[in-house]
């Protein structure tokens, strides 16, 4: 599934300071029934987002038109739980190209990476430094350099610099996945199967 | 030529990397691919899109599980959606030459219970499917985890994934385990001391004389809620016990080929000498039959015990009392005694023989408690009729349950098996999220025996005074 590049990111945030955000609640099981990724935007935090009723929760986050843009702060150990990939989706199909929180479930991390959203893992500190950037004003932007791998609130001027190999780097400033590469690389791949015992 | 000491999970991961690059993943090969219905349906399409075919369809193996209906399974399936997604499975099956145990197939079960049953889970391996609790086949020496629906594609596409090398971690207990304190209750209390995010990033060994002395089955329980820590995966060495489970089932090896399977899966253990980046070590005289009071696994106590007050600040108390306010209980509370309105028996984590054996030692003699509603679901077919065959199905009978169809029912409740908003189950399975086993639903998760005692007492029990 091809996606954007990602290169610079300027954007106002959504924060949501929860811990262990699992994704059971980014997206409930009872929607992964699709057989097409489509519309699991929608469905995004359905639980904390929608009353049983379909109506909107008014004190969520997404719900609050104060809060909007493409970047999504959450609290740490964000993303934990299942393996499903309709999460990243979710997340992505929403209008999130970055997830930022002090640590990242490591499926969650990897699905990200091959959904096209930067997870960036700041620390402790600097979350909280977000949190309270967003709390002072709404539409405080921050910048995501893929490139030069900062993190930086506009209004203050601080920074934090995040990880990322190098190779998951590439993938996401061209918009290529490992599928591609794992397409060129299929003679070896033939090879090595010979010597597989079962 | 000397080696360097490895460990375990470094003799299997060295013996399936294709390729390593440079500041990025290893390109690794994949042995065994399992599917089912939910997850792979967007990666058969992803194929179409591309243009691709699945390279080596007889190294995966499709099986309907996550969305089934756990009664009636000769009538089709009244959910459009599912019904959908298993008729999606079984089309993509044929069309591309891949095995298919669907629906009232003798072999269809709950895809990690069948894939050990069955013989298709060998130590050594590489083994991955879109489920996270694939973990549950490292229980044999093998390398196993969950995995994403891109990664679903990519092993079709290419039989391989890209992966970072996880860190190693060795997390060793020993001793004897008490009466009444099974497998669950050890990995849960090994949860409970390293937290759900505790072993992120990390490969788990299992080691020491508990896990030495254990059965395949609860070497599988353990193994399988690794995830619930944070690790990737966790595996045991294999051993008599592990070759003893082999032999003879559907698709292990044979004859000459055994042989040389034994001579080299006796080489699959950590060497003297060898490294962890981290290690744990637990006295097994500690543990006691646990059960979960929050809504992640690593919030978890001993079953006499009191829900411990928070000495967090910030969002750690304010997840915390979230948590809490969820489940309905408050701090310094005992767990023993609460009410109980549904007993889950099943999935991955606990669907197997023996968790169906502990559960029948309680119930044997007594009744189930009225205001109990219990769902007992087989992990497979093959489970279904060894507990009739056994007499455990009598014993549930003359209790007043109720023997379903296997799938994995409740332990996600994609199918009808949700537990109502605010009721309170004693699950078995491996999951107390928020809303896991149904909207507002309220999870206890625990051993068999645990759930076994509270099914008949209808309250929080501790299982040993019934045995
Ligand atoms: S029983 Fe639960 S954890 Fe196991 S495969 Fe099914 S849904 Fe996944």
């Amino acid at each position: 599934m091809a996606y954007d590049k990602f290169n610079i990111l300027t954007s106002t945030a959504v924060p949501l300071p929860i811990e262990n955000v699992d994704t059971d609640q980014i997206i409930p099981a009872r929607f992964l029934k699709a057989t097409e990724r489509k519309g699991f935007g929608d469905n995004l935090f359905r639980d904390w987002r929608y009353n049983g009723d379909d109506s909107p929760k008014k004190d969520f986050v997404l719900n609050n038109p104060i809060y909007k843009g493409k970047i999504l702060v959450g609290g740490k150990n964000f993303g934990c739980g299942s393996s499903r990939e309709h999460a990243a989706w979710a997340v992505y199909d929403y209008g999130f190209r970055c997830v930022v929180s002090s640590f990242f479930a490591d499926i969650f991390r990897g699905n990200c990476l091959n959904v096209g959203i930067l997870p960036v893992q700041v620390s402790d500190a600097f979350l909280d430094k977000i949190f309270k950037a967003i709390e002072n004003d709404p539409n405080a932007q921050l910048e995501v350099s893929l490139p030069a791998q900062t993190i930086t609130i506009l209004a203050t001027g601080e920074k934090e610099s995040f990880d990322i190999n190098g190779y998951k780097k590439d993938n996401l400033s061209n918009g290529y996945d490992d599928i591609d590469f794992l397409q060129a690389i299929k003679k070896d791949i033939e090879q090595f199967a010979t010597t597989r015992p079962f | 030529m000397s080696q360097s000491p490895s460990t375990l999970f470094e003799k299997v991961w060295n013996a399936h990397v294709v390729r390593h690059i440079a500041d990025g993943p290893d390109v690794l090969f994949i042995d065994r691919h399992f599917i089912h219905e939910v997850t792979s349906p967007v990666a058969f399409l992803g194929l179409e899109q591309r243009g691709l075919k699945v390279m080596y369809p007889e190294r995966t193996f499709a099986t309907a599980d996550h969305n089934t209906p756990t009664i009636n399974q000769d009538q089709p399936v009244k959910d459009p959606l599912s019904a959908n997604q298993l008729r999606a499975l079984e089309s993509n099956a044929k069309k591309y030459g891949i095995s298919h145990w669907g629906l009232n197939n003798p072999k269809n079960g709950i895809v990690h219970v069948i894939g050990p049953e069955n013989g298709i889970t060998l130590p050594g391996m590489t083994i991955v499917c879109g489920d996270s609790h694939t973990s549950t086949h490292g229980a044999f020496g093998a390398i196993a985890f969950g995995i994403g629906t891109s990664e679903v594609e990519m092993v079709l596409s290419s039989q391989c994934i890209m992966q970072p090398r996880p860190k190693k971690m060795r997390i060793k207990v020993d001793g004897q385990l008490g009466k009444g304190v099974t497998p669950k209750d050890v990995i849960l209390y090994i949860i409970s001391q390293l937290t759900a995010a505790g072993a992120t990033g990390y490969f788990v060994e299992y080691a020491g004389s508990v896990f030495e002395n254990m059965t395949m089955e609860g070497r599988m329980t353990v193994c399988n809620m690794s995830i619930e820590m944070g690790a990737r995966g966790g595996m045991v060495a294999p051993d008599e016990t592990t070759f003893n489970y082999i032999k003879g089932r559907d698709k292990a090896p044979r004859g000459e080929a055994w042989e040389k399977a034994m001579a080299y899966w006796k080489t699959l253990k950590t060497d003297e000498g060898a490294t962890f980046d981290k290690e744990y070590h637990y006295n097994a005289a500690d543990i006691e039959p646990m059960i979960t009071f929050g809504t992640n696994p690593g919030m978890g106590i001993g079953i006499s015990q009191h829900i411990p007050a928070t000495h967090e600040t910030g969002a750690g108390k304010a997840s915390y009392e979230k948590s809490l306010n969820y489940m309905g209980f408050h701090e310094d509370e005992a767990m023993l005694g609460k009410k109980v309105d549904y007993v889950f028996i099943g999935s991955c984590t606990n669907g197997r023989i023996e968790d169906f054996r502990a559960f029948a030692s309680i119930v044997k003699g007594r009744k189930k408690a009225d205001n109990v509603t219990a769902w007992i679901v087989p992990g497979s077919h093959i489970v279904e009729q060894q507990i009739r065959e056994e007499g455990i199905y009598d014993i549930l009978t003359e209790a007043g349950f109720q023997l379903r169809q296997p799938g994995c029912s409740a332990c996600l409740a994609m199918n009808d098996d949700k537990i109502p908003a605010g009721k309170y189950a004693v699950s078995t399975s491996n999951r107390n999220f928020e809303g896991r086993q149904g909207p507002g639903a309220r999870t206890l998760l625990a051993s068999p025996l645990v759930a076994a005692a509270a099914a008949v007492t209808g309250v929080v029990t501790d299982p040993r005074t019934l045995l």
